[in-house]
């Protein structure tokens, strides 16, 4: 029951996943885009703990702090770039 | 019995965590402008994510011993997703984005703004 539920919510964020890089190409505005790269990486993290929960293993959880860290750092770079047209002043 | 029953209630954190970030991302394709957009994302996902990381604390805790260390990538979460949705929010003003909301009737900046822009 477990492995068909871990399938289920790998479908429907796979789902998101698509939605969000609908957005990150179609998106009208560079703020836009930089919103759906912040879900991109947020919805990736919890694809990767939903992976090392269906094989049964403890230390993925590593993975998806690292890709929440990079994700934060990168999403405030560009939107500190798109505020003051530099990142370190 | 009560491996039946964590399982179960895993099963139920990490469907219901998963239907969220899918609200999030429908929310983020099909509301209107950037403002409104920037709720999908910063309020259903993160739940949606803290829900799933949730499950994942309960099913490693049954198998291998208390196991807290999901409990960190939900803090972070949780502390980074109103820090970042503040920062593309002031951009999105910065960039005088296109807006639903009308401009305030008594505000001197918005006036300023908008008849600097034409």
């Amino acid at each position: 029951m477990l492995n068909l539920a871990v399938l289920m919510a790998m479908l429907l964020l796979g789902v998101a996943l698509m939605l969000n890089a609908w957005r990150l190409f179609s998106g009208p505005e560079a703020t836009d885009r930089i919103l759906a790269l912040d879900t991109l990486y947020i919805n990736a993290a919890a694809l990767i703990v939903l992976y090392g929960i269906s094989i049964g293993r403890p230390d993925f959880f590593e993975i998806a702090l690292l890709i929440a860290l990079l994700g934060f750092v990168s999403t405030m770079a560009l939107a500190k770039f798109l505020l003051r047209g530099d990142i370190i002043e | 019995m009560i491996a039946t029953l964590v399982d179960a209630l895993t099963a139920a954190l990490i469907l219901l965590g998963a239907a969220f970030a899918l609200i999030g991302s429908v929310g983020l394709v099909r509301l209107p402008d950037i403002f409104t957009r920037l709720h999908g994302p910063t309020k259903a996902t993160t739940l949606g994510v803290g829900s799933i990381l949730l499950g994942s604390i309960l099913f490693f805790s049954a198998r291998h011993g208390l196991s807290l260390h999901e409990v960190l990538v939900t803090l972070f979460l949780f502390l980074t997703a109103p820090v970042s949705a503040h920062l593309i929010a002031r951009a999105a003003l910065h960039r005088h984005c296109k807006s639903l909301a009308p401009p305030p009737e008594d505000s001197d900046h918005h006036a300023r703004v908008h008849s600097d822009k034409q």
